[in-house]
């Protein structure tokens, strides 16, 4: 019986120790110095160029910056959750359909008209509520040994072609999937836009419910697949993972302005709940600044910066040689029209 | 012990009313914890309305849930038949044969559990690109569920009472029909119980299958939850309807067959048989399973490491901070977990009712839903609520709790099974108090359930993922968010370490469990050589 004692001593040696640990957190936690001031960023972008943009931001302003990490799904989720009472100043994240959501549940307070200058206007919400951060563009990821770039289809329509049955891959359930889909019905309507979705899902069963666009980029770079439609930065990200010489896939862009050829933009707004309105729109600004977008360019996060003047990473085409479609943030709005389509064609 | 009961006439009485006031004073505080356990449940059900029935009627009623329905049931039935066959198996080679080194395979076959589902799907899927579907995903859980039924059935099978074995055997019923006819009646509740938390687990997991591409109920409402969170909060209705009928069945099942004894409380170590040219085989078949379960993630990560070309592995700092934040949280969930456990153990066996009964099933609900629900649900009720106990540590290791009970009821309850109340009584009547009852009899009887539900909890809350990326506090990270904040951004050498540490983490209290019931082994024979029954109590 002595050893069924040693268990409970165990046991509640444990569960001490847990507990002190767990008080002394707790006490550190909420007893962050008076003397500067603190933020809370709600973030769904790359943690580590994230990470980066906010120590920049302390050493220029003495304004610290707690972190809360998440997808943008439920960060979206959390905000409603919270609603007036959150402890989120500022929520930065990959894709503006979750910024146009909180905006139409009126959560989001206006961005400074300076800062909102930093970057085109075309690139932020209509109403000034977020502003857009950094670009990404949709392209084709191909494997190199499979296929030859003048195989390649030029129009997204074409995707939609029997004759890559069983060549493409697709992870519809990415949100970056969306503002292709609401390009093309902006551009051919509704009904064309349902039967193109309809053809590529053919085409890339059982291959048509990818979880992410790294999986598909790993995927095709393995040879699993010919093809897959993802934003550019996922090629640079694995490329940056495993080095040039484990590539074996390359990218393809559309033809100019064809409705598969998507600039997309990753924003940041400002919660109306928040405390520390003055902070938050510093925060804001120094995203957009020269500075803040210099880092964007220059980590691994491998976006296209979109302030003024500041070039891209030189792994990337330059900003300039892109000629995407028209489509703005604006047409893409929440995103619901996509999301409409998507499950007509039962790819969601 | 039959004459000191006899002795002490008016005792037994005493005895007996006491514990019918305690037991009244149990059903209501097992009534308040498992409405506490259930309301996550509030919010699915307000978030359903909310959404309205023609929300509700398009996401439940289109082809696609029929099929989501005919791969959530094909998938429970290939797993948990697989699972109770592994784990029964490995519980018996670990508790009935001579095993070489014995000691070192009771650790090793628990650490599964402590594989995050996610990087299991991931080394699998990596070494396969076409490992997708029904039967890649019954493999990646089989693997990583079996332990849910070996840690029960293995306590079972110590704590069961061989002499019932050895009379079946010496009446000349042969070794089979022994094993189905006396010996698995004995572990019956421990393989149930085992079998209705896989399901249940499997109803509400989602990383593994969502790279192996299957889709159940699960994976869709993390899909429809990008669009909008009532109508994913619709999704959740079948998966509660699907536990409630997993539950109606095994409480079905679950109530034939009685735990016996030859003799009341003189529980006897089994002699374990040798294996003699069976030693290979037996040897190579676990060597196999802990190959595919364990060693194939390793390796995964390990190449992983191996292959980044980045060079930001991360600091030791911070890879010790995670650490501790997560083996602190962890903790605290195992032991709050446990706790609570133990009431509802206790009212569910001393006495059946359907009363009883209703209220220790409902625990086990909250189990079939994402973690990312019960975790919004928490989100809501705290900000109206508690606000101030949003976003700390308290919070989540509130949440650790909600979302593993079930493992933990599993693993006490087996322990109240066969602890026999009699030996309570038999304290009560020679004029000890409740509480030292409790302390002194009751509660070292226990211990071992008490110690293998914490460690099971423990293992399991390391591995949480979305529950703990929303309610962990601001700016806190754990080694599963770190490893999902480098996984997701492709960065998977830097992810790798995270996941070993949580799997080395894994190895401590999977040692803690398999060494610790070997010394009680001992320490149970030598109470045995000198005839004193265990009914004495500790001895200090």
């Amino acid at each position: 019986m002595r050893n069924t004692n040693l268990a409970l001593r165990c046991l509640a040696a444990g569960a001490v120790a847990a507990l002190v640990a767990t008080g002394c957190s707790t006490s550190t936690g909420s007893g962050s110095g008076s003397g500067s001031q603190t933020i809370t960023l709600y973030n769904a972008q790359h943690e580590q160029t994230t990470d980066a943009l906010i120590t920049a931001f302390t050493q220029q302003t003495g304004i610290k910056v707690k972190v809360r990490s998440d997808g943008e799904d439920v960060l979206t989720a959390q905000l409603q959750q919270e609603g007036s009472k959150s402890p989120a100043d500022v929520f930065y994240t990959e894709n503006s359909p979750w910024l146009a959501q909180l905006d139409q549940k009126h959560l989001l307070a206006p961005i400074d008209a300076a800062t909102l200058q930093q970057v085109p206007a075309a690139d932020s919400a209509s109403t000034g509520d977020w502003i857009g951060v950094s670009a990404r563009v949709s392209v084709l990821v191909y494997n190199s040994d499979k296929l030859k770039a003048s195989q390649l289809p030029t129009s997204i329509l074409e995707l939609a072609d029997p004759q890559w049955k069983g060549k493409l891959e697709l992870a519809p359930a990415e949100t970056d999937f969306w503002p292709i889909v609401s390009s093309v019905a902006k551009a051919y309507g509704d009904a064309k836009a349902l039967t193109w979705l309809k053809g590529l899902r053919s085409n890339a069963a059982p291959n048509d419910t990818i979880p992410d666009n790294e999986t598909v980029v790993s995927d095709v770079n393995k040879g699993t697949n010919d093809m897959g439609l993802i934003n550019h930065y996922y090629f640079y990200r694995l490329q940056a993972e495993i080095g040039k010489p484990a590539v074996h896939a390359a990218l393809s862009f559309f033809a100019p302005h064809d409705p598969g050829y998507v600039l997309d933009i990753s924003g940041a707004g400002i919660l109306k709940s928040s405390k520390h309105q003055a902070a938050a729109q510093k925060f804001v600004a120094f995203l957009t600044s020269a500075a803040g977008q210099t880092i964007l360019a220059h980590g691994d996060s491998f976006e296209y910066p979109i302030g003024d003047h500041v070039a891209a990473n030189p792994e990337l085409p330059p900003f300039a040689s892109l000629v995407p479609n028209s489509f703005s943030v604006a047409d893409l709005g929440t995103g619901d029209d996509a999301k409409t389509l998507l499950q007509e064609a039962q790819l969601l | 012990m039959t004459s000191s009961t006899a002795t002490a006439t008016p005792a037994p009485l005493r005895a007996l009313r006491a514990r019918r006031g305690r037991a009244g004073w149990l059903v209501y505080v097992s009534i308040v914890i498992a409405l506490g356990l259930l309301s996550p449940l509030v919010l699915v059900g307000l978030d359903a309305r909310q959404a309205g029935w023609t929300e509700i009627h398009r996401v439940l009623f289109r082809a696609r849930s029929q099929r989501l329905l005919v791969n959530t049931v094909e998938l429970s039935v290939v797993v948990v038949t697989a699972a109770a066959v592994l784990g029964t198996a490995a519980a018996w080679c670990t508790e009935r044969c001579a095993l070489p080194l014995r000691r070192l395979w009771t650790v090793l076959l628990v650490l599964p559990i402590a594989v995050p589902d996610f990087v299991a799907g991931y080394a699998w899927h990596s070494i396969r690109p076409t490992f997708t579907g029904l039967w890649a995903a019954a493999l990646v859980m089989t693997l990583s569920t079996y332990p849910l039924i070996y840690l029960p059935v293995a306590a079972a099978l110590r704590r069961a009472d061989p002499g019932v074995d050895e009379v079946a055997r010496s009446l000349g019923l042969g070794r089979a029909a022994t094993f189905m006819r006396v010996t698995v009646p004995q572990i019956r509740p421990a393989l149930i119980g085992g079998s209705l938390v896989v399901v249940l687990t499997l109803l509400s997991e989602y990383g593994a299958f969502e790279i192996v591409h299957f889709q159940t109920f699960t994976t869709e409402i993390f899909t429809e939850f990008q669009f909008d969170q009532a109508a994913a909060s619709a999704l959740c209705v079948p998966l509660v309807l699907l536990g409630l009928l997993v539950l109606t069945g095994e409480s079905r099942i679950g109530r034939r067959g009685r735990v016996s004894r030859t003799a009341s409380a003189a529980a006897r170590i089994a002699r374990r048989r040798r294996l003699g040219y069976g030693t290979a085989p037996v040897l190579a078949a676990l060597s196999a399973l802990i190959a595919l379960a364990v060693g194939v993630p390793i390796g995964t990560l390990l190449y992983w490491m191996h292959r980044s070309q980045r060079s930001t592995l991360p600091a030791a700092a911070t890879v010790g901070k995670a650490t501790w934040a997560t083996v602190d949280y962890s903790a605290l969930g195992a032991l709050v977990a446990v706790v609570l456990a133990l009431p509802i153990a206790i009212m569910a066996v001393r006495r059946t009712s359907i009363a009883r009964r209703l209220i220790e099933r409902s625990t086990y609900l909250t189990q079939s839903l994402p973690g990312v629900v019960i975790a919004l649900s928490l989100v809501f009720f705290s900000i109206r609520y508690a606000y101030p106990l949003y976003q700390t540590s308290l919070l989540l290791v509130a949440a650790y709790a909600i979302l593993h009970f079930p493992l933990a009821l599993v693993c006490v309850k087996v322990s109240v099974v066969q602890a026999p109340p009699r030996l309570g009584d038999i304290a009560r009547s020679l004029g000890r108090g409740p509480a030292v009852v409790f302390a002194r009899v009751t509660l070292p009887l226990i211990a071992p359930g008490l110690l293998a539900g914490f460690c099971l909890v423990f293992l399991t809350a390391t591995t949480e993922l979305t529950a703990t990326l929303v309610l962990a506090p601001t700016g806190v990270h754990t080694l599963a968010t770190q490893f999902w904040a480098y996984q997701s951004e492709a960065a998977y050498g830097s992810a790798a370490p995270y996941a070993l540490v949580i799997i080395a983490l894994a190895a401590v209290p999977g040692a803690l469990l398999g060494l610790w019931f070997d010394r009680e082994r001992y320490s149970r024979l030598a109470t045995e050589q000198s005839s004193r029954p265990t009914a004495q109590g500790p001895t200090t």
